[in-house]
């Protein structure tokens, strides 16, 4: 078997990353060990380049097991620019809170590695090995603050989840297998279409145990419960790695299931994933109205996102090209929105809690007057987060009004009506923090905030791109009106 | 300025307050005095510019689009960067800019607490290039992104620096507008669908109208009419106002009542109705009940109202019903009726607005009771323009107040659209309630004026000294003063401008 070594190039680049920043860490003493970070970002940095050369072509290898195309490129950016930001925001804050560096980095680009796999996954086997290669060190980072029995609280719970998602994707996946004689994702979609086993409940059931194994990565209600909990108690840029790469990465992985190996039973499950998308942002929204932590408020904020990303899912058809297209399209233009938002709002939390050990809603009063570059930089993320104009946010809520007026059918009517709904609720509460930050007053004794150069710089990039991308959102959608790929298989 | 091609000078005239905006949040904080006066100039430059653009306006040609402007802006969805001005726009523009100056110069001297003039002025700025660039766009993402922007702006104008209930106030005013507006986006979209022809141009979509079945014209419009009936509000749709402009400070409530609520009217006239005129056929009816219910719920509301700036905002829900009204006609002499009931509100609420706005600085209340009288008496000059302004607001002829309102009834006898013979003896009920609706308007403003402005001041302002009418506020009254007068007696000023325009939109209807 050749491989095609120039196609994995951008993972054997962080692997290398990953290894020299564990045996740096085993080099390096006291306080010179921060500087695995900017160790790690060079690596980064230089997979990014292997990736954008990587743009336009398609490459497969591996007994098509690992294809590299477009969508998968656009993926792998998306990621790498992530790993970019919460290096970023990992700088001091790893030092302060004493965290083992060495090991924290080295574990962050091994789950990174995961997630370039996922996008690139044409295989049943494969994608569950780039799931687990996400997950496993994550776990551990969750449970780092070691100290923190809250932090070894939200691990445990981490793991115990995610094992549990593990087994019933793996039982779905086994089952799909003894169906249909084959792990390859086209092969699937050839067998379910061809014979009759289409209509067999077995086969449906044993689809849906996959989904929902995508559920729990995704954090869709009903499996959410651990997400809150988890960001809660995990180290932040950890908390914002979840919420937006692996939360990204189960997504890339979910529409590579769902709109490849499992589109000829797409009348089926996307009915099913349409009510998910609605329970989610619903639940997702009115709890996060009850939320006095802004950690805890940014989690089901974050839930009721992934419920927004749901909604193109619930769209899908068999055999309709042109939705499923406008479908995965706005999925991908709201990933991409939703990486640039909602890691800037964790980045902002981060320079807040990191001076004054201070997450409660409250106690960003004033927060205009000690530190208006962050109020300013919140006040932007959160205004996208809820989709106001001239943010990016407006646009990645259009790309799914999209995809539900393509093709108007009464159920994309109800998914949009709850999209509104939700739209207006979420903004009760984004609002109420703007409002806290800008008008009501500091309390007494508190510093001003000075965030430090890498955090501010990754605060201000984020915000500018916020609002570069929202007055000119053709830079992104550009791309992704070229990726037609995964609807034709 | 060849108005064919200086699309340039629109684009500058948009984009200059938000210019302004960032200038002035580069002027240290302690400038208090230099960046208000910054910020007249900033808003004075606008003006000239559009006084300019006004002045070689091409008004032989008012029906057509001038000034225009037409590039790529998101091919992924063939969205485009189109600008453009005609006959019904440049009234609404012009009075953006106007109202903009006027309450730039009040500000240089009042400024409710916490001051912050550079964040106050940055804003208003920033809401004056939303307002201007809804009466401009020709693209229905352009216009959607415009109308969408004052959104934030006006909600920090509320919630910073508002009246005791702002918190309650700017969030009610926001998750509203809000509301309607993303469904105003649904339909948008359902609209670009169904035309299909890879457009989003307001004329375009209009000379191709009417497309897709009646249910989805209906449909459509529904999405539309939520957008813009809260904007307007149409009753029952006006919670958010009395509450928005009670707490607003001075200039927040101008402009909200001068230019925010056309934007709603003005998207009636521009685009639902051309675009979706079956639809829009359909509505009618309902419209113009609704506007009338509007119209007399206003007027009741008024009498029972204890508050001045309340009672101010109440007459609005009811003026806006009689905009309605001319809408619900769907003929050239309604909507003519509506576009100048929009300019003549904006004018007069507005003023009326800052009048509030001052008394509320003199007596630190604006409890009618409280006043208690007497205010020729203590005010000579501030007296007569309140009652000038309320009896200009109730309709007499002769002012500016009036032509709106008895165009829109005199439209509404013989509505267009074939809508008279199904509907004829319904409109007539309309007209009749209408009017009822008009004598209750003068008399509470009557009411109004008989409580404040008659009778001895009460002893605890009788030893006060109360400040009349002081330089700054001439400054900033008088052009609107002077307005109201001009539109009052001169009515053709701007159904002269309107006319081409008016009769090209109605042509989309098929009326």
């Amino acid at each position: 078997m050749q491989i095609d070594f120039i196609a994995i190039l951008p993972e054997i680049v962080l692997t290398v990353t990953a290894l020299i920043v564990l045996a740096l860490d085993l080099a390096l003493r006291g306080d010179a060990k921060q500087f695995v970070n900017p160790v790690a970002a060079l690596g980064t940095v230089g997979a990014i380049v292997a990736t954008v050369l990587l743009w336009g072509g398609e490459r497969v290898t591996f007994n098509e097991m690992y294809v590299v195309d477009d969508f998968a490129v656009l993926f792998k950016l998306l990621f790498l620019g992530t790993l970019l930001a919460v290096l970023g925001i990992s700088w001091r804050y790893a030092a302060e809170n004493r965290i083992f560096q060495g090991e924290y980095y080295f574990l962050l680009l091994t789950s990174f590695i995961g997630m370039l796999l996922m996008p690139s996954s044409r295989d049943l086997i494969m994608l569950f090995i780039a799931l687990e290669t996400v997950s496993v060190p994550a776990f551990v980072m969750v449970g780092m603050r070691k100290r923190d029995l809250y932090s070894s609280e939200s691990a445990l719970k981490f793991f115990l989840i995610g094992v549990l998602s593990a087994a019933l994707m793996l039982f779905g996946m086994s089952m799909v297998y003894g169906f249909t004689g084959t792990t390859n994702l086209s092969g699937i979609a050839a067998e379910i279409a061809s014979g009759d086993t289409a209509t067999v409940p077995l086969l449906l059931a044993s689809v849906m145990l996959v989904l929902v194994g995508f559920g729990f990565k995704i954090s869709a209600v009903p499996f959410h419960f651990w997400a809150p909990d988890t960001y809660a108690g995990a180290p932040m840029p950890v908390a914002a790695m979840l919420a937006v790469a692996s939360k990204a990465a189960g997504f890339s992985g979910l529409v590579i299931v769902a709109f490849i190996a499992f589109e000829p039973v797409a009348d089926v499950w996307g009915p099913v994933l349409g009510v998910l998308a609605v329970l989610t942002m619903t639940v997702g929204n009115l709890v996060a109205l009850q939320q006095r932590d802004l950690i805890r408020l940014l989690a089901y904020s974050s839930v009721a996102q992934a419920g927004y990303i749901l909604v193109p899912f619930g769209l899908a058809r068999t055999g309709s090209e042109v939705v499923n297209a406008a479908a995965i399209e706005a999925v991908l233009f709201y990933l991409i929105a939703y990486a640039v938002m909602n890691i800037g709002a964790f980045g902002v939390a981060i320079a807040v809690e990191r001076r004054t050990g201070l997450r409660s809603i409250a106690e960003y009063a004033g927060l205009s007057s000690r530190g208006p570059l962050l109020a300013l930089g919140l006040t932007v993320f959160l205004l996208s987060l809820g989709g106001a104009p001239a943010t990016v946010g407006l646009w990645a809520k259009f790309a799914i009004i999209e995809a539900i007026a393509v093709d108007i059918t009464l159920f994309g009517v109800v998914l949009a009506g709850f999209l509104v709904l939700n739209t207006v609720i979420a903004f009760f509460y984004y609002l109420r923090v703007i409002k806290t930050m800008w008008m009501d007053a500091a309390p007494e004794g508190l510093p001003r905030l000075q965030p430090g150069f890498n955090l501010s710089a990754v605060v201000v990039v984020l915000m500018v791109g916020t609002l570069v991308l929202g007055v000119l959102p053709g830079l992104v959608t550009d791309f992704s009106s070229m990726m037609s790929l995964v609807a034709a298989g | 300025m060849d108005p064919n091609t200086a699309g340039w000078a629109l684009v500058v005239a948009l984009f200059l307050p938000l210019a302004g905006a960032g200038l002035l949040t580069l002027i240290p904080a302690r400038l208090d005095a230099e960046i208000r006066r910054a910020a007249v100039a900033i808003s004075a430059v606008g003006f000239a510019l559009v006084a300019v653009i006004t002045a070689s306006f091409d008004y032989s040609r008012a029906g057509e689009l001038q000034f225009t402007t037409d590039v790529a802006w998101i091919t992924a969805i063939d969205a485009r960067f189109s600008l453009g001005m005609d006959g019904i726009s440049l009234p609404l523009f012009f009075l953006t800019y106007l109202l903009t100056l006027l309450c730039a110069i009040y500000t240089t001297k009042h400024l409710p607490s916490p001051g912050k003039p550079k964040a106050f002025l940055a804003l208003m700025l920033l809401l004056q290039t939303g307002m201007a660039g809804t009466f401009v766009a020709f693209d229905l993402i352009l216009f959607f992104i415009f109308f969408e922007l004052t959104l934030v702006p006006m909600f920090f104008m509320i919630g910073m620096w508002g009246g005791p209930r702002r918190d309650y106030a700017s969030v009610k005013f926001f998750l509203y507008t809000l509301f309607g507006s993303i469904f105003m986006l649904v339909a948008f979209l359902a609209i670009y669908f169904q035309a299909g022809a890879d457009t989003w141009s307001i004329i375009g979509l209009s000379e191709m109208a009417p497309f897709g079945s009646t249910t989805f014209q209906t449909w459509a419009f529904l999405g539309v009419f939520l957008g813009f009936a809260i904007k307007v509000p149409v009753w029952p749709f006006h919670t958010w106002l009395p509450d928005a402009h009670t707490e607003a400070p001075t200039v927040g409530s101008v402009l909200l009542a001068g230019v925010l609520l056309k934007m709603g009217t003005y998207g009636f006239i521009r685009i639902a109705l051309p675009i979706l005129p079956d639809g829009a056929a359909r509505f009618a009816p309902m419209i113009g009940v609704l506007a009338v219910i509007g119209i007399v719920y206003g007027s009741l509301c008024c009498l029972a109202q204890t508050d001045v700036k309340r009672l101010i905002a109440f007459s609005s829900v009811g003026h806006m019903g009689f905009v309605m009204l001319g809408i619900a006609a769907m003929n050239e002499a309604g909507i003519q009726a509506a576009l100048f009931g929009n300019i003549a509100h904006g004018v007069i609420t507005g003023m009326l607005f800052f009048l509030a706005g001052s008394m509320h600085e003199r007596y630190h209340t604006r409890e009618i009771a409280v006043i208690g009288g007497g205010m020729l008496k203590k005010m000579p000059v501030y007296g007569v323009l309140f009652a000038y302004v309320a009896i200009a607001s109730l309709g007499l002829p002769g002012l500016a107040g009036f032509w709106g309102e008895f165009a829109a009834m005199w439209a509404a006898i013989s509505p267009g659209l074939g809508l008279a013979d199904t509907y004829g003896g319904l409109y007539l009920g309309l007209v009749i309630f209408a009017a009822i609706g008009t004598v209750l308007t003068a008399g509470y403003f009557l009411w109004l004026i008989q409580r404040i402005n008659l009778g001895e001041p009460p002893e605890r302002w009788a030893s006060e000294p109360l400040a009349d009418v002081q330089a700054i506020e001439w400054v900033s009254w008088l052009p609107l003063l002077a307005l109201i007068l001009a539109l009052g007696i001169f009515p053709r000023l701007l159904f002269g401008v309107q006319d081409a325009a008016v009769t090209n939109l109605v042509g989309f209807l098929g009326g």
